[in-house]
């Protein structure tokens, strides 16, 4: 059976006393929250941390405060199953609750935060793999090497941003309040992210995401279509995430992010800014699809081939605007012809 | 270095004396002696290790007992009361849903957390549920054929354990209840169509 | 006896074991605590093929709560496998390892944790040597050999057989098709990793408790390992938490056990990882694959080519076997007058493939059926009574000497065609979907449908002998209860169920009342194994006839108590007695007693071994089986032509089952062999990238979920087969074959494209329909065959249309 290397479990109270403890042990420590990303990490020794900071008792950390036409407080620690239930992010951040219950299998959800899904490990199918697995074909620059075996001539790093609802929570606008143990600061989530395979997050090792914040919703819809093989267990490896605010039949401000086509969801902005004070045409839509697939680049490190998930983007966010345009062919499943 | 921690595991209190990287599933099975919950990949991608904990199914193999403290745990050895199995187990072990048995113990507890929230799933409803549950005995029909047949006992005659379904007084279940409470006879309510499955007259 | 006449067999009953496996009750092998227990753990090679230099355990020796480290060398230098012709694995290599994944030493410790960490500190020095990771590979690299031995440089197998004149038929036929197709390798698989608890004891014997198909393999192999006698050692087979193939090779963890359990006089375990599993493998063998068949306007087929090359992986396992079984039961479906097979089984430096669920058949099944279909349309027939025209004739022998017996082929079509409507849905969608390629893109449906056989065991054992091949002992006593005892080893498929059905059927008593024992080779008589669909039939006919013969002592007991003839009396609800006397029936308890006092102790056995019908020819010992099993499956999906996935929406699948000893079990079988086609045809895929597994575990491994399973359609079609027990036939393996052609099949019906690859993924659609658009043939698959020169065929006559061999007439009978 695969285990766990051994550590010390602090199970501080507060998210002062989890901060503090962080800052402490420094580069030894790691705070987790549902333990379903960094447990598998940690047995397939990708991370050995001497220190575990468990913040599954700090109160504070959960429950979803506010509604959806004044905006919305959600504590990192609240489980991706009560995300996806939640009926006021159900009605108003629609493609939130759908990337939250499209998140691995229903027990993960059970586990998972949403806050550690905020935060998941970039993935590469060079580096989810046992130390062994590793060794054989030589360690790479994520974990106890010095190359990228997708990339070889690469000095980056190019693991793959996984997270079903950091695109969401991007479209949305949602700002996150990070806690350190000196303070702590209330940042776009965009602002969280950065392209490295490895310092994909920018926030600093001791601080932890406390909140996420939405924005009111008045007026938005949003949408979220995920890639991948099968229904259930499988990471994304497309994501679209799609926010529109209409302004009568015209689309008044847009927002498109994809995600696992880099190593942080990744904006369309001049897709996003072709559908401003448009009608939401067929036309305008395979328009758009094109546009954003323009920064769609992803690299042969997941299930399926790298040039059948840039060519997916297209596809996928044409649905997604179909969706919420109410045009035919929209959503996960087109329409059928017989 | 050990921790003592005290769990709740199908209602009974345990204190144990443990490594603290040691997961629910290796306590379980190596120190309660509660080997019905199984191991299929130790890093959450089968649902094989599947409890409940509060009446939620999660993967005790990426869960620490030191989060568990006052939390309740049942486990496939909680699922009987009193010697009498849950429908779900009865409707599980007649229908032939449990071939080679080792991921039973995991859907099993995951189909009771379902029928809790939900006591008349539709089918799909159960796929949805059952989706963290890899099976690759059976092809998941049977698996789904009992829950619907354990939700519509348990619809039909609350949360007693009928012997529908039975060929005859005396076989079939371990448990002494010889009455069909509910005049569900057919061991596979809700799925079979007409002319389907049965096995022909023999035409030689 | 006649179906009305049964009183257990065709019952819908709960397996026995089910109540022990619902209640988490069922102990597998690592549910083994035994007082004393170290935990074992095996160390293994980072390359795919390197010289071993060196090994120094001394930093893991010292390691605190390390109890033993061994490597080879603390093994006797003898190589072993499963197949007496390849004879080329060790438990823990010496010189050379073959590839990533390969054991060269293993610890005993105090627990797993330790172990793992005692294996971290052992050093091996290894020379690396080039590896070769496909067949185009090993056949370019003679110079790089990975074994010594075979039919060439890195050739494992070469086999060419010829019965009749192909060429002459091809010239005769009115269409004649050459396709090329590749079925990728996947693995089984199961939910339980393999495990195994070894325990030496100081009387110099030993016991081996192991998740094994085979505990009598093993038991053959564990002797010439250990170097100890047969005699001293015991194999127990656990419950085995699913099988599908993969635990059926003697493994090295299992020896690893055994020794370590010698030298540190305890119980020791050993339980692989997962990922570790998929090293075992011994899974389905990568085949390619080129197929020429003839056929009449009518659609008749009037000769087959095949030629297959296995990609066979770093050792033997059984892939002799699997190369035969590429080629010799294609015959068996259809009425195919001429054939000629050549195969060849490739070494490269991957995890072994072996058997897996159908071994060796489903690759040939999936290129056949393919082809079919394509004939089917150029002929322009409809390819469901194509099939039902063409079926071969029961009781007589195909091209290549194999007796048929029973051919319930034609009402599975006929089943299928009925309930999943396909006459309406392919004829109406073929017209909606013809000229489809300039409407918009969308989701389109199709049907398609496909046939096969499967042998009900193997004629012959793996090594050659004249003893049973299984064998039953049954004992009864005053307390009324009967005890079972077979080697036959329950993989979750039922076999523990159907011995405890058989004889109760025979004696007129309630499977409750009997105790089965179950694959314990000092308690058990011997059954060979859970492989080839034998269990069913093997075991069931020995343990009718083992039933038979106390039948017959109570019978006597009890006709000269009531005074009445012994033929006259029934044995029923527990009781023995004259029909039309019923109220002087003895309980069978008093029966069972008059008996004991009759005879003393009442024990008796039952011997099976299958019918001799090999064909006499050179390799005329693969394919023979006392009878086949015939599957029909219609698949309806539809496929998204924007993004290439296919969605299966409803399989129709009807089985030739000879007779349902009990229909739940054999709808379990074949609903679970349905599902596991599924995986194959659309998902799974056992690959390697720069000399590694890609993906060995279980979230990239793909297997399908609730999500990606359709509803399934189960019928079962009994022919009542003289060859099996109460007339029944296989249900584990056969029901796989049609399932991927068919979907592929079904694919083409959609949206007009022909994938003759399996796993067939999304982005090969799409390359299709790309094809389509592009006005070029929507054809995707492999593009050329290896350049190799197969042996010159052994020419033998067809024996095709012959009548069958003598049939019910087999060793043992009296």
């Amino acid at each position: 059976m695969m285990r766990l290397p051994p550590f010390t479990y602090l199970a501080p109270r507060t998210l002062h006393a989890a901060a503090t403890a962080l800052a402490e042990h420094g580069a030894d420590a790691m705070p987790v929250a549902g333990g379903t990303d960094l447990f598998p990490n940690m047995k397939r020794r990708q991370f050995e941390p001497k220190v575990l900071v468990g913040l599954r008792g700090i109160r504070e950390l959960t429950g979803i405060r506010g509604r959806g036409r004044e905006g919305m407080t959600l504590g990192a620690g609240t489980t991706l199953s009560a995300v996806a239930a939640h009926p006021e992010i159900v009605a108003h951040y629609g493609a939130l609750a759908t990337a939250a219950g499209l998140v691995s299998s229903p027990q993960l959800r059970n586990m998972g935060t949403l806050g550690g899904n905020v935060c998941v490990d970039t993935r590469c199918n060079y580096y989810n793999q046992s130390h062994e697995w590793r060794k054989a074909i030589g360690f790479c620059m994520k974990k106890d090497g010095d190359i990228c075996l997708v990339a070889p001539g690469s000095s980056r790093c190019w693991a793959v941003s996984s997270s079903d609802t950091a695109p969401v929570l991007w479209s949305l606008g949602a700002r996150v309040r990070l806690v350190g143990a000196s303070g702590e600061r209330v940042v776009p989530l965009e602002a969280l992210y950065r392209d490295d395979g490895i310092q994909y997050l920018t926030k600093q090792p001791g601080e932890l995401v406390a909140d996420i914040v939405l924005p009111p919703a008045d007026g938005w819809t949003s949408a979220y279509l995920k890639l991948r093989r099968r229904g259930s267990f499988d990471f994304p490896v497309l994501g679209v995430a799609v926010a529109l605010r209409m302004d009568g039949d015209r689309v008044g401000e847009a927002r498109i992010v994809l995600g696992a086509v880099a190593s942080q969801p990744r904006p369309a902005p001049d897709a996003a800014a072709a559908l401003a004070g448009e009608r939401l045409t067929p036309e305008l839509i395979t328009r758009v699809a094109d546009l954003a697939a323009g920064p769609s680049k992803p690299l042969d490190n997941t299930d399926f081939t790298h040039p059948y998930r840039k060519k997916m983007t297209r596809v996928f966010v044409a649905r997604a605007l179909r969706a919420l345009a109410g045009l035919p062919g929209g959503g996960r499943a087109a329409e059928e012809v017989a | 270095m050990k921790s003592r921690l005290s769990l709740s595991v199908n209602g009974e209190a345990h204190d144990v004396l443990v490594p603290v990287h040691k997961t629910l599933l290796e306590v379980l099975r190596e120190d309660l002696g509660l080997i019905g919950t199984k191991h299929g990949c130790e890093l959450g991608e089968c649902g094989t290790c599947t409890v409940l904990v509060d009446g939620e199914p999660v993967l005790s193999c990426l869960a620490l007992p030191a989060d568990l403290g006052g939390r309740e745990i049942l486990t496939v050895e909680g699922m009987a009361e009193g010697g009498r199995l849950h429908p779900l187990q009865q409707a599980f072990a007649e229908l032939g849903a449990a071939q080679c048995g080792y991921c039973t113990p995991g859907i099993l507890v995951t189909a009771k957390a379902l029928l809790a929230g939900r006591p008349t799933p539709t089918r799909q409803e159960i796929k949805e549920a059952l989706a963290g549950n890899l099976c690759r005995c059976t092809g998941y029909t049977k698996i789904l054929d009992a829950v619907e047949l354990a939700s519509l006992r348990l619809d039909h005659s609350g949360l007693t354990s009928p012997n529908v379904g039975r060929r005859r007084p005396g076989e079939g279940a371990p448990t002494a209840n010889e009455t069909d409470h509910s005049g569900l006879t057919s061991p596979n309510v809700g799925r079979r169509r007409p002319g389907e499955g049965a096995p022909t007259a023999n035409p030689t | 006896m006649t179906k009305q006449d049964f009183s257990i067999i065709g019952q819908p009953l709960p397996k026995i074991d089910a109540w022990a496996k619902v209640v988490g009750e069922t102990k597998y092998a690592d549910d083994f605590f035994l007082p004393r227990m170290a935990y074992g753990r095996l160390l293994r090679s980072p390359h795919g093929h390197a010289l071993i230099k060196s090994i120094d355990v001394s930093r893991a020796r010292e390691l605190p709560g390390v109890y033993a480290v061994i490597t080879g060398a603390d093994l006797p230098r003898v190589k072993f496998g499963i197949l007496p012709v390849s004879q080329d694995e060790e438990a823990l290599c010496t010189e050379k390892v073959r590839m990533v994944g390969d054991a060269v030493a293993a610890v005993a410790a105090v627990d797993e944790e330790t172990a793992e960490r005692a294996c971290r500190l052992i050093e091996v020095g290894y020379e690396p040597l080039p590896t070769l990771m496909s067949i185009e590979a090993a056949l370019a690299h003679p110079e790089i050999r990975i074994h010594e031995y075979g039919d060439g440089p890195n050739v494992h197998k070469n086999v060419a057989l010829q019965f009749g004149d192909v060429e002459a038929a091809f010239a005769a036929s009115d269409l004649v098709r050459e396709d090329v197709f590749f079925y990728e390798g996947n693995t089984h698989l199961p939910m339980e990793q393999h495990a195994a608890v070894a325990h030496a004891t100081p009387d110099g014997k030993l016991t081996l408790w192991s998740s094994t198909q085979t505990p009598h393999y093993v038991h053959r192999l564990l002797p010439r390992i250990l170097d100890m006698p047969a005699a001293h050692i015991r194999v127990v087979a656990a419950p085995v938490g699913g099988g599908f193939g993969g635990k059926l090779d003697p493994f090295a963890h299992e020896i690893a056990a055994c020794r370590l359990s010698q030298l540190t006089g305890r119980p020791v375990k050993i339980a692989c990882s997962r990922e570790e599993v998929f090293y075992i493998h011994r899974g389905r063998h990568p085949v390619l694959m080129w197929i020429k068949t003839g056929f009449t306007k009518a659609g008749d087929i009037t000769g087959c080519h095949l030629k297959t090359w296995l990609d066979g992986g770093a050792y033997g396992s059984y892939g002799v076997a699997s190369t035969f079984y590429t080629g010799v039961i294609n015959p068996v479906t259809y009425k195919m007058p001429v054939y000629k097979f050549e195969g060849a089984r490739v070494f490269t430096n991957k995890p072994p493939c072996g058997p897996k669920r159908g071994h060796g058949t489903p690759q040939p099944r999936f290129a056949l059926e393919c082809q079919l279909d394509k004939a089917a349309e150029q002929l322009g027939l409809d390819p469901a009574e194509m099939r039902a025209r063409i079926l071969a004739e029961p009781y007589t022998k195909t091209a290549n000497h194999l007796t048929v017996t029973t051919i319930g082929l034609g009402e599975c079509i006929d089943r299928v065609v009925e309930a999943s409507g396909w006459r309406e849905k392919w004829r109406g969608w073929r017209s909606a979907s013809a000229g489809a390629s300039t409407a918009p893109a969308g989701k389109r449906r199709g049907v398609g449908i496909a046939a096969s056989a499967y042998m009900t065991g193997a004629g012959t054992a793996i090594y050659w002998n004249s003893m049973p091949h299984s064998g039953v002992v049954l004992r009864a006593d005053r307390s009324g209860g009967v005890t079972v005892l077979c080697g036959a080893t329950d993989i979750g498929q039922g076999s523990d169920s159907i011995l405890a059905y058989l004889p109760a059927e025979v004696l007129g008593i309630e499977p409750k009342d009997v105790h089965v024992h179950p694959a314990d080779t000092s308690l058990t008589p011997v059954d060979l194994g859970s492989y080839s669909s034998r269990v069913t039939l093997m075991c069931g006919m020995a343990a009718i006839q083992a039933a038979g013969r106390l039948r017959g002592v109570i019978a006597q007991a009890v006709a000269e108590k009531l005074e009445v003839a012994a033929e006259s009396l029934a044995f029923r609800d527990r009781k023995v007695g004259v029909p039309d006397q019923w109220e002087r029936a003895l309980t069978f308890t008093q029966a069972v007693e008059l008996a004991e006092a009759r005879h003393g102790v009442l024990a008796f056995a039952g011997s099976y071994a299958p019918p001799k019908r090999a064909g006499k020819y050179k390799g005329g010992g693969v394919g023979p089986s006392p009878c086949y099993s015939y599957s029909a499956c219609v698949v309806e999906l539809s496929v998204d032509e924007e993004t290439g996935e296919v969605e299966l929406h409803d399989v129709w699948i009807a089985h030739d089952i000879g007779r349902a000893l009990n229909p739940l079990l054999v709808e379990g079988q074949v609903e679970g062999s349905v599902y596991m086609g599924i995986g194959e045809a659309l998902m799974e895929g056992q690959v390697f990238r720069k000399g590694l597994h890609k993906q060995p575990s279980m979230l990239d491994y793909k297997s399908p979920t609730t999500l990606e399973t359709p509803d399934i359609h189960t019928f079962l079609v009994e022919t009542d087969d003289p060859e099996g027990p109460f007339g029944a036939k296989e249900a584990g393996q056969g029901p796989l074959l049609p399932v991927p052609p068919a979907i592929a099949n079904a694919i083409y019906h959609a949206v007009g494209v022909r994938c003759d690859e399996v796993p067939i993924t999304p982005e090969m659609i799409l390359k299709g329909l790309e094809l389509r658009r592009k006005g070029k043939s929507a054809r995707v698959g492999p593009e050329k065959i290896p350049l190799f020169k197969f042996k010159e065929a052994l020419m033998v006559e067809s024996a095709f249309g012959r009548p069958a061999d003598a049939v019910a007439v087999r060793p043992f009978q009296s």
